[in-house]
């Protein structure tokens, strides 16, 4: 019986929650495992380090076909007899790991958020309202992993890579285009992220929220109204109905933190809070609170985090 | 176009969530219940859409759930579905909502079956993928743009860095996320409507059972906020960065 891992490498660099994946497949195991992925992606023997023994890709498949990647995925795992099968809870993982799940007969945990306590894994419930423990009791098991979940390792060793030898079989899915949305720290694995919300105002006001964010390394997001309007692209939307966040530090700017917001942020390490009014809710679930007008805090954040980067 | 939404009921966004039994179970007392935003507002709205684009075809909900569900499900009836079909079964992991959902659709020919991105209860975001598996039939998961030509879908969806444009061949299944349609309000005469449209109880099939929630946890309390004066605002960096270390 072994652990398997399935990871997107697509791109010119080995994503964070790929190395995240492996790790945790590879300590899921006590012993460096196989890993899985496709597409034309480079560097992958680098997975060596993170736990991996060995790379299988198959590069004739590029688009997100989640019957190909799960012929590919199920191939592989009964060749390796694996019993453990470990994803990413992301877009990609999405879209295979519940397939790989129905085809296997195989209990899912979708979002483990720590290694388990025997066959009980942890995820957040209630949009990080509360968190369950999913018991599975399937002899295989198939477990996607939320982003910042484990510490990657970087001890191991190089990988070996191979080619996929098998038949994907056909592909119902083209894909016809991938329109680019500009550079900048993709928010779900961003470690800071600094939003913003009605308080701004308008959009022609978001210019220090992007200074603050570049400053900071960090990603931007927004309250769901601030998408809605359209003064910020939908894909920053943050919160029960948009994506749900936990960076290390989320700073939260002329939000109000309703409990709809709040739903998506609340899984993040520390929480700051900058609103001109002492009784918006948003105070109760921060560590860090400022009130007051954004428009006149902002400069200072921006002159202190300018004076932190000179230092370091 | 024959259409299938998957509607599942989930607690209200604003919904006190507490549990009982030992925190082994919901505690759904005085818990208002509500059609999960992304099934009703993206899912059941895009399939009504293409409906009406196409002057013909069908919309069917399907929830896996008990009577307790039936208010929720007329909602979507309201809305304009054109009938609903409930699963008479207790929903108790996603593998089991799937198998029942393939069960009954399985000889039905629907072109094109919606879920949404996932519940906000549970959130998953397996169902759908799983059923697309067990009728062996294509799956995108988050979708946030749909348009049908003939017998081929146009899919959009977010990835990191953009938005990548699919093409895909129907019959197929797809979770819907913010993007897809906007929000409706039933009208009256919709909700009068609701009440003669068909609901259909089937019987549960027989299920696999791979996985059980053993076990509900309350986040230990936030510990007291730390207010920073205004006038120092330039502080809060500095301490991220040296007492809470995250920056
Ligand atoms: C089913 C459902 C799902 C939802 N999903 C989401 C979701 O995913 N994400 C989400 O964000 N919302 C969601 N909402 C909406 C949510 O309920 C709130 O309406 C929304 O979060 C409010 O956004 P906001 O805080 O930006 O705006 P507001 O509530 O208008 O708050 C603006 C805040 O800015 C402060 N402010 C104003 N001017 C200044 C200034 N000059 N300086 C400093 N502070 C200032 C105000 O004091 C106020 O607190 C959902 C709602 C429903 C019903
Ligand atoms: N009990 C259910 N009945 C019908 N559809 C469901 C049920 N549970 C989940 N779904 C559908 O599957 C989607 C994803 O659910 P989940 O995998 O629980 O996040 C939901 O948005 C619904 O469209």
């Amino acid at each position: 019986m072994s652990t398997i891992v399935f990871i997107d490498t697509r791109g010119n660099k080995i994503p964070k929650a790929a190395q995240e994946a492996v790790t945790y497949a590879s300590k899921l195991a006590g012993a460096p495992v196989t890993a899985i992925t496709f597409g034309g992606g480079s560097g992958l023997e680098s997975l060596g380090a993170n736990g991996a023994s060995k790379v299988i890709v198959a590069r004739g498949v590029t688009a997100l076909d989640s019957q190909q990647l799960t012929k590919l995925v199920t191939d592989i795992a009964s060749k390796e007899s694996a019993n453990t099968i470990v994803f990413v809870h992301d877009g990609t993982g999405k879209a295979v790991a519940p397939r790989v799940a129905a085809k296997l007969k195989a209990g899912a945990v979708a979002g483990a958020i720590a290694l388990p306590e025997g066959n009980r894994f942890k995820r957040n419930v209630f949009s990080g309202k509360a968190q369950a423990y999913l018991e599975v009791t399937s002899p295989v098991k198939v477990i996607s992993i939320m982003a910042n979940s484990i510490p990657i390792s970087t001890d191991g060793g190089a990988a070996t890579v191979e080619e996929y030898s098998g038949d994907p079989g056909p592909s119902r899915v083209t894909l016809k285009e991938l329109r680019k949305a500009g550079e900048g720290i993709p928010l779900p694995e961003a470690e800071i992220v600094v939003s913003a919300g009605r308080g701004m105002k308008g959009p022609e006001n978001w210019a220090p929220v992007e200074e603050l964010a570049k400053e900071l390394g960090a990603a931007t997001a927004c309250s769901r109204p601030v998408a809605d309007m359209h003064w910020r692209p939908h894909h920053e939307h943050v919160g029960q109905t948009g994506v749900a966040i936990r960076p290390n530090c989320y700073i939260a700017i002329g939000i109000s933190g309703a409990i709809q917001h709040l739903a998506g942020v609340n899984q993040s390490k520390v929480i700051a809070v900058i609103n001109k009014d002492p009784e918006a809710p948003f105070f109760k679930a921060a560590d860090y609170g400022i009130v007051g007008d954004a428009f006149e805090i902002m400069p200072k954040l921006i002159e202190a985090a300018k004076k932190l980067n000179a230092e370091r | 176009m024959k259409i299938l939404v998957l509607l599942s009921q989930v607690p209200d966004t604003t919904a006190r969530i507490a549990f009982t039994d030992g925190n082994t179970k919901f505690d759904a007392n005085g818990v208002t219940f509500i059609v999960n935003p992304y099934d009703e507002w993206y899912a059941l709205v895009r399939a009504l859409e293409l409906k009406e684009a196409a002057g013909v075809g069908s919309v069917t909900t399907i929830t896996v759930g008990g009577a307790d569900t039936e208010a929720t499900i007329r909602k979507g009836l309201a809305i304009g579905a054109d009938e609903a079909v409930r699963v008479d079964a207790q929903p108790t992991e996603a593998l089991q909502v799937a198998e029942q959902v393939a069960a009954y659709s399985k000889d039905k020919g629907f072109d094109l079956i919606l879920a949404g991105k996932e519940t906000i209860d549970h959130n998953g975001a397996q169902v759908g993928g799983m059923v697309a598996e067990l009728l062996d039939l294509p799956y995108i998961p988050l979708a946030s743009k749909l348009d049908i030509s003939g017998t081929t879908a146009t899919v959009e969806r977010d990835v990191p860095g953009g938005v990548e444009v699919l093409e895909v061949a129907l019959p197929m299944v797809l979770s819907a996320a913010k993007g897809m349609a906007e929000q409706r309000i039933p009208n009256m005469r919709g909700i009068m409507a609701a009440r003669t449209k068909p609901l259909t109880v089937v019987p549960a099939a027989a299920t696999d059972n791979v996985a059980n929630t053993a076990l509900f946890e309350l986040p230990p309390p936030k510990g007291a906020v730390k207010m920073i004066p205004a006038e120092d605002a330039g502080k809060l960096i500095e301490l991220l960065h040296t007492e809470a270390k995250v920056i």
